[in-house]
């Protein structure tokens, strides 16, 4: 008989996200690869400051809150220290590729050995839906009313196809969970995140494109297909580098 | 009694730390304490530790924090303009409880200032180390020996408090080279076992643990931070440290900290030998602040000289301490300039007697 | 054959999960609020439900589960 229930390692608690904020069913997958790899015991999660800046309370493994952006620094810290725990952390897009930059960057180049969550739903969902460095180009957000001027601020930065280029990454991967088909395609590539990991293979990243109807000012649904017609085609999916580095 | 050897200031720092059982360092290039980076990074994979160049002070204090966090005995050093970039990150630190060392060997500032010693980071490690309600230990070392000594003190009462602790140094100690001793020492607490406040891995033993900062109810984070304040009064109670020469008799009382003692001490020495009632308190903890000490080293002189290799700084706490009860003067030389004891003994002649 | 089921309290009514549903059988009902307010996720036809579980696959609230003793 097929079953369907709550992964172990996701806290039987209700989360603070929005309705329909995909943070939500990320946090299932991450769960349910601990869960199936039998690894809750032997992780430690980092959380990051954004919206997941609470996801400490929803997963069962010990965990971590990360100053903003540093979660990749606390991740080296853990992992450093207890090299054959299973680390990852969790982070949004402000978090990791804006005020994080150098610190993602380097835990890349290092090849450090952890497992990286990163949700990109081009927004500062937590503090009300500022622009992020993910933001499309002429997009509203709360910082830009008149659209994102590319001329001004600037190009959103492309997280996996720069952090490819690092010979420390061993798997950079973005996906989606926009439909039960890509939510299968984003555990695959956690759990491979997760698997390169156990096999001290590298750092491994798994962007994940995400909604936030809330900011977006859209229904959870219309949010669903702004992810399949205005963010892949600017960060399209699929597996930017593969490969053990060790 | 260990065989002594003749080692750099930041050397000996480094050496002490891995005898004291610091498993992990993390750091950032930065004169003049790069050779603690330098020789650890040689000696840590000998003994099967962790030496990490951090991209940033801001990682390293960070990478710390996850160490520390899963219950690591680690350590971090810096100058004085770093260690302005892990303030975030010490902050962080000590609102989560976690125990760790930092080392700044302070230089001249603001800014870039200089890289001559300096005792200008006194304001920042004493009273603003980071943002929010907290303190840390903060130990002034006088000496190479001294250095190593405090290092173990530092690793076990940071773990026992849960706690930053600070070693302050500067320029002068980190660069000089003194004959120093290694003891034996008793490592306690140098990993996860018996902390069970660690994000280690529950193994399926123990509901997980969280290391956090976070409490966004105000009545939690009060209750948070009151129950810190507790710890830190029972530091105050038991670990505040102050040494004082010549004070029982002593109509002018010198006090300064670190490499400022001992040239302090020379003058107060050289104005004993001209008959001047001098004496001289060194505080050795700069938090807690050795109040009652400086008191009880005051109670019969006329006044006080507060000596630093700064503006003037500690010399607010000094004021504070005595409550204004006796005139407070200060001497110091700043951007990089170690006053002399001549200068020192001079400004102790001027005030002579007077009160 | 394991039905979907709605945990009532835990449904944020977000509507994800009707997008999903390949016999189209699954809607928000507009009848009864939860304790959060929210207009929640329903099957409309047990028996029609083939326990595919796509709805769940959907749910960031893990509201929905399929067999077993929840």
């Amino acid at each position: 008989m097929p079953e369907f229930k709550r992964p172990h390692a996701l806290a039987d608690v209700t989360t603070h996200y929005c309705p329909g904020c995909t943070h939500g069913i990320v946090h299932r997958l991450v769960a349910e690869v601990i869960d199936e790899m039998g690894i809750e015991g032997e992780t430690i999660g980092v959380c990051p400051v954004g919206c997941s800046v609470m996801a400490y309370d929803y997963f069962e493994c010990d965990m971590l809150e990360a100053a903003h952006g540093r979660a990749p620094a606390v991740a080296t810290g853990v992992k450093r220290a207890n090299p054959d725990k299973f680390v990852f952390t969790y982070q949004g897009d402000g978090d990791l590729a804006a005020i994080g930059t150098a610190e993602i960057v380097h835990a890349a180049t290092r090849g450090e050995n952890i497992t990286v969550i990163f949700i990109n739903n081009t927004t500062y969902g937590m503090t009300g839906g500022q622009m992020a460095p993910t933001t499309l180009p002429g997009q509203v957000t709360q910082t830009t009313p008149y659209g994102r001027d590319t001329s001004n601020e600037g190009f959103p930065v492309k997280v996996c196809e720069m952090l490819s280029q690092l010979d420390g990454v061993a798997l950079a991967e973005r996906v989606t969970v926009i439909d039960p088909a890509n939510v299968r395609k984003a555990k695959a590539a956690i759990r491979k995140g997760f698997e390169f990991q156990k096999n001290k293979q590298g750092f491994s990243i798994i962007e994940v494109l995400s909604t936030c109807p809330t900011n977006w000012g859209k229904t959870p649904v219309e949010a669903l297909e702004r992810v399949k017609t205005e963010m892949i085609p600017y960060y399209p999916l699929g597996v930017y580098k593969e490969g053990a580095v060790r | 009694m260990a065989e002594k050897s003749l080692m750099k200031g930041n050397e000996a720092l480094a050496e002490a730390a891995i005898r004291a059982g610091c498993k992990c360092f993390f750091g950032y290039p930065i004169t003049p304490q790069t050779e603690i980076s330098a020789y650890l990074s040689k000696r840590m994979p000998k003994v099967g530790g962790v030496f990490l160049q951090a991209e940033s002070e801001v990682a390293a204090i960070n990478m710390v924090y996850g160490c520390a966090g899963s219950g690591i005995r680690c350590m971090t050093s810096s100058s004085s303009p770093g260690i302005s970039l892990k303030t975030e990150g010490i902050s962080y630190i000590a609102g989560a409880d976690l125990p760790c060392v930092i080392i700044n060997v302070q230089r001249g500032g603001p800014g870039l200032g200089g890289i001559q010693p300096s005792q200008a980071d006194y304001w920042q490690v004493t009273h603003a180390l980071g943002h929010g309600d907290f303190h840390a230990l903060v130990f002034a070392p006088a000496s190479v020996q001294e250095m190593v000594d405090t290092v173990t003190k530092a690793f076990d009462l940071a773990d026992e408090y849960r706690m930053p602790a600070v070693i302050l140094a500067d320029g002068l100690l980190g660069q000089m080279m003194e004959p120093v001793a290694f003891e034996d020492v008793e490592i306690k607490m140098s990993d996860a076992s018996g902390k069970p406040w660690a994000a280690s891995g529950h193994g399926g033993k123990r509901k997980h643990t969280i290391i956090n900062s976070l409490y966004l109810k105000p009545d939690e984070l009060e209750d948070k931070v009151r129950e810190r304040f507790q710890r830190y009064e029972d530091v105050k109670a038991k670990h505040t440290e102050a040494i004082c020469d010549y004070c029982d008799d002593a109509e002018t009382v010198v006090i300064a900290y670190g490499s400022t003692a001992r040239l302090a001490k020379s003058a107060v020495e050289a104005a004993r030998k001209e008959g001047i009632k001098a004496g001289i308190v060194r505080p050795v903890t700069l938090w807690p602040f050795p109040v009652n000490e400086i008191n009880e080293a005051c109670k019969n002189a006329k006044n006080v000289l507060v000596v630093e290799m700064s503006m003037g700084q500690m010399v607010e706490d000094v004021k504070l301490a005595l409550n204004c009860s006796k005139p407070v003067e200060f001497y110091g030389r700043t951007g990089g300039i170690i006053p002399k004891p001549a200068e020192i003994l001079a400004k102790i002649k001027e005030m002579g007697g007077k009160n | 054959m394991a039905k979907m089921k709605v945990d009532f309290d835990r449904c944020k009514g977000c509507g994800l999960c009707t997008t999903s549903c390949p016999k189209k059988i699954v809607e928000l009902q507009t009848e009864k609020l939860n304790k959060k307010g929210y207009y929640t996720a329903v099957c409309i036809d047990d028996d029609a439900c083939i326990g595919c579980a796509l709805c769940a696959v959907m749910c960031p609230d893990c509201a929905i589960t399929i067999g077993g003793d929840n």
